[in-house]
């Protein structure tokens, strides 16, 4: 496939801007933090996102989705990481989506896709239980009990864990790994929500003795690691097209200051140490581009991924995404460090992306291993 | 499309049926590449007959027009058979400044007396062409050249001397940008010519690098006889081809960053070099040195592969090239470098090595050269900063 968009995503590219542009600029973030919102997202936004079909995208048709893929829901993911736009298309148009179309049964699909994608239900992969992503390192136990199993354990910084109604949590089971589905209101599950440096918020998640039924297993019982993994790759490329995005939204804002701003009566933008600066990462952008793209389009021909390239593109973006965004608050100079401004939104964003299914450095290591060294 | 199945099945059923075995592997030393002219001295009869074999379908130059000597592909058939020679190993049968250079602003400037003169020849890789560009006294500024030409009615007598000219002592022809107007802004007196390096008057002299090695030649030119029907362009704009001709040099030298298809990737050369503890590379630091150069590695490759899907064959990238020549050359001396530290102090011998002839330290010291050559690495970020960002100055 030609590393390019067809007419169809063009189309969807341009909706996508200039709906986010008019409707949730970075602006809107900034209102949302100072009204305290304890969501952290618009739900009056989010409906409007229905309305454009984006929580179904990844939804086959037959459940009332759309179908454009992979490439689709990234494609949009890039627009609201430009524009900062809090909302749950990562976590549930595209890994909820993922999830349910990948390894759900029917019941599962029929009860949960047409709802993912009227934009009803949301979803929140709960994996992580230490500070730092080790996925495979899994305490939390679903000990079958008859029809049931009983799940116990903590779950911690799951994205969007405050809003979900279904949670897919990774457990070890008998002989392995199992994913199961848990319904937010489930006998045992307290949610501790928190606000996030970048005025996201998340939650912390305790299952105490959680019973649910045997039909909320997702996918096979003892072997839910490779589907695990699955999932936590489309994450890492959703987060990368979002960081790509970010990324160039935070650089044109900066190549704009560079040829506004006047010192010694010149634009800053003249001098040459700032001018290869700039060009050295406009190159670092266009490689970002390139891998993004790629990575989803796989994501789209591949059915079971390609996890050496969802590393390599959580890596490279997680590192790009971040020289960007402390370049644009450097370079910005007195103004980029306050509050007052929006660059340093970016930077707070950034963070919260690269920390999101494993960092830069976690794929770095991840990367090398898979080429095996 | 339909029938680029068919091209490829017919592509790859041609391929195994005409490249040697011998010319499916990547080139171990520099003599393993077929720079073709009338000195040529082939190492093998299978590189003959590959050159031979290729140039008879057009196939050294796929995408020109076939009454160029090109195979008249298109841009999808075009990356068709790229894929099917990357998939067999296949050697280029041909390397040549003629084609990666001289082919693409002749195709775009040139009468079609010079085409028809001057490309199938280098199709076929009968003529060797080199470049006469930079003067001992222009370099990165190179518009300033001051190699003159004097205008004698239907041809010129030119007098100067150039340097880098790179395997100059092996031209048959060369293409030169001299000065043909003296009072003109330094842009605009610029002509773009060409000669034969057998007249008279001309001469080379090798200059001998950190590598040991002399890739480039110093050229002069004493009274030498250029005709006027060898400019391609109008006289005085010879600038605009010559700028042209950049963009495609520099797309080309950018592709020295991405891996020979058949090269073994560096960490594999690093596991085989030191082994693995706790099933990872044994030294950790060099490692993640490694890794986040193979992630720049795969990144250059696939962006130069979507610039090649954004633009219509042939198209230059223009100012875009001068990005991907920065990123391919430093990229490319990174290679060596951790080549290098892989290697530690096996690889300090000036005529040592696996293969007794110091090749890799020759190598290393080779692509300190690659972000000079072409025009530096700080030339091109500021063509980035000011033809693409629009920074002012």
């Amino acid at each position: 496939m030609a590393l390019v968009l067809n007419e169809e995503q063009l189309m969807l590219k341009d909706s996508a801007r200039s709906f986010l542009d008019s409707r949730a600029p970075v602006s809107h973030l900034r209102e949302l933090r100072d009204s305290e919102n304890t969501d952290g997202f618009s739900r009056e936004l989010w409906a409007e996102m229905a309305d454009m079909g984006w929580p179904a995208i990844l939804v086959p048709e037959q459940y009332g989705g759309l179908g454009y893929g992979y490439t689709g829901i990234g494609i949009v993911l890039e627009e609201t990481g430009r524009n900062l736009t809090p909302s749950p298309l990562l976590c549930t148009a595209m890994v909820g989506a993922a999830a349910i179309v990948k390894a759900g049964s029917d019941e599962q699909r029929e009860s949960l896709l047409p709802a993912i994608a009227g934009g009803q239900h949301l979803l929140a992969l709960a994996c992580d239980e230490s500070p730092r992503h080790a996925p495979h390192e899994i305490a939390t136990t679903a000990v079958k009990d008859g029809e049931s199993y009983r799940i116990s354990g903590r779950k911690i910084n799951v994205a969007d864990g405050h809003i979900a109604e279904t949670f897919i949590v990774s457990t070890q089971t008998a002989n392995g790994v199992s994913l199961f589905l848990v319904p937010k209101d489930s006998g045992g599950v307290s949610v501790e929500p928190f606000r996030q440096l970048d005025t996201h918020h998340a939650a912390n998640v305790a299952f105490e003795q959680v019973v649910v039924n045997k039909s909320n297993l997702l996918g096979c019982l003892d072997h839910g690691l490779g589907l695990l993994d699955y999932l936590l790759d489309v994450g890492r490329t959703g987060a990368s097209a979002e960081l790509l995005g970010l990324a160039q939204e935070v650089s044109a804002r900066t190549l704009d200051y560079l040829k506004e701003r006047k010192q010694f009566g010149v634009p800053i933008g003249s001098f040459q140490a700032l001018q290869h600066r700039a060009a050295q990462l406009f190159g670092e952008l266009e490689m970002c581009k390139s891998l993004v793209l790629k990575a989803l389009q796989t994501l789209d021909e591949q059915a079971v991924g390609d996890p050496e390239l969802a590393s390599l593109a959580k890596s490279k973006l997680g590192e790009t995404a971040h020289l960007a965004a402390t370049e644009a608050i450097q370079m910005h100079g007195g103004i980029g460090m306050t509050d007052d401004f929006d660059i340093g939104f970016f930077l707070k964003r950034c963070k919260i992306l690269d920390n999101l299914y494993g960092d830069s450095l976690y794929h770095l290591d991840r990367f090398a291993r898979l080429r095996g060294y | 499309m339909a029938d680029n199945g068919t091209f490829r099945r017919e592509t790859r059923d041609w391929l195994e049926a005409n490249c040697p075995e011998s010319m499916r592997q990547p080139y171990n030393y520099e003599a393993d590449a077929c720079w073709g002219g009338r000195n040529c001295e082939f190492q093998s009869e299978d590189q003959k007959a590959w050159l031979q074999r290729t140039a008879s379908r057009g196939w050294t130059v796929p995408s020109w027009p076939k009454e160029y000597g090109g195979g008249g592909l298109d841009l999808a058939q075009a990356k068709i058979l790229k894929q099917e020679l990357a998939r067999i190993n296949a050697r280029p049968p041909l390397e040549s400044f003629g084609i990666s250079m001289l082919g693409p602003p002749l195709l775009k400037f040139g009468s079609e007396e010079l085409k028809l003169q001057h490309l199938p020849p280098i199709a076929r890789g009968e003529i060797r062409w080199a470049q006469g560009y930079s003067e001992p006294n222009a370099g990165s500024d190179l518009a300033s050249l001051q190699m003159r030409a004097d205008d004698m009615g239907d041809h010129f007598i030119v007098n100067g001397s150039k340097i880098w000219t790179s395997y100059g002592d092996k031209g048959d022809w060369m293409f030169c940008l001299v000065r043909t107007d003296f009072e003109a802004k330094k842009h605009a007196g610029i002509t773009f010519v060409m000669f034969d390096m057998t007249t008279e008057g001309v001469s080379t002299r090798p200059i001998k690098l950190i590598s040991g090695k002399s890739p480039f030649t110093e050229t002069f030119l004493d009274n030498v006889r250029v005709e006027k029907n060898q400019v391609i362009g109008e006289i005085n704009d010879g600038w605009t081809i010559a700028k042209y001709l950049l963009s495609h040099e520099r797309e080309m030298i950018a592709g020295a960053g991405i891996l020979a298809s058949g090269s073994l990737p560096v960490s594999e050369v690093a596991v085989r070099a030191l082994g693995r503890q706790n099933g990872i590379l044994s030294e950790p630091m060099l490692r993640a040195d490694i890794a986040r150069f193979e992630i720049d590695e795969r990144c250059l490759a696939l962006t130069i592969e979507r610039a090649r899907d954004e633009v219509k064959a042939g198209v230059s990238l223009g100012a875009v090239a001068s990005m991907f020549k920065y990123y391919g050359t430093e990229l490319n001396k990174r290679r060596y470098e951790l080549l290098m530290s892989v290697s530690g102090q096996d690889a300090l011998q000036w005529e040592g090595g696996e293969d007794g002839l110091g090749e890799l330290p020759k190598k290393w010291l080779r692509t300190k050269g690659n972000s000079i050559e072409g025009g530096t690495s700080e030339i091109q970020l500021n063509i980035v900063a000011k033809r693409i960002l629009g920074l002012p100055g």
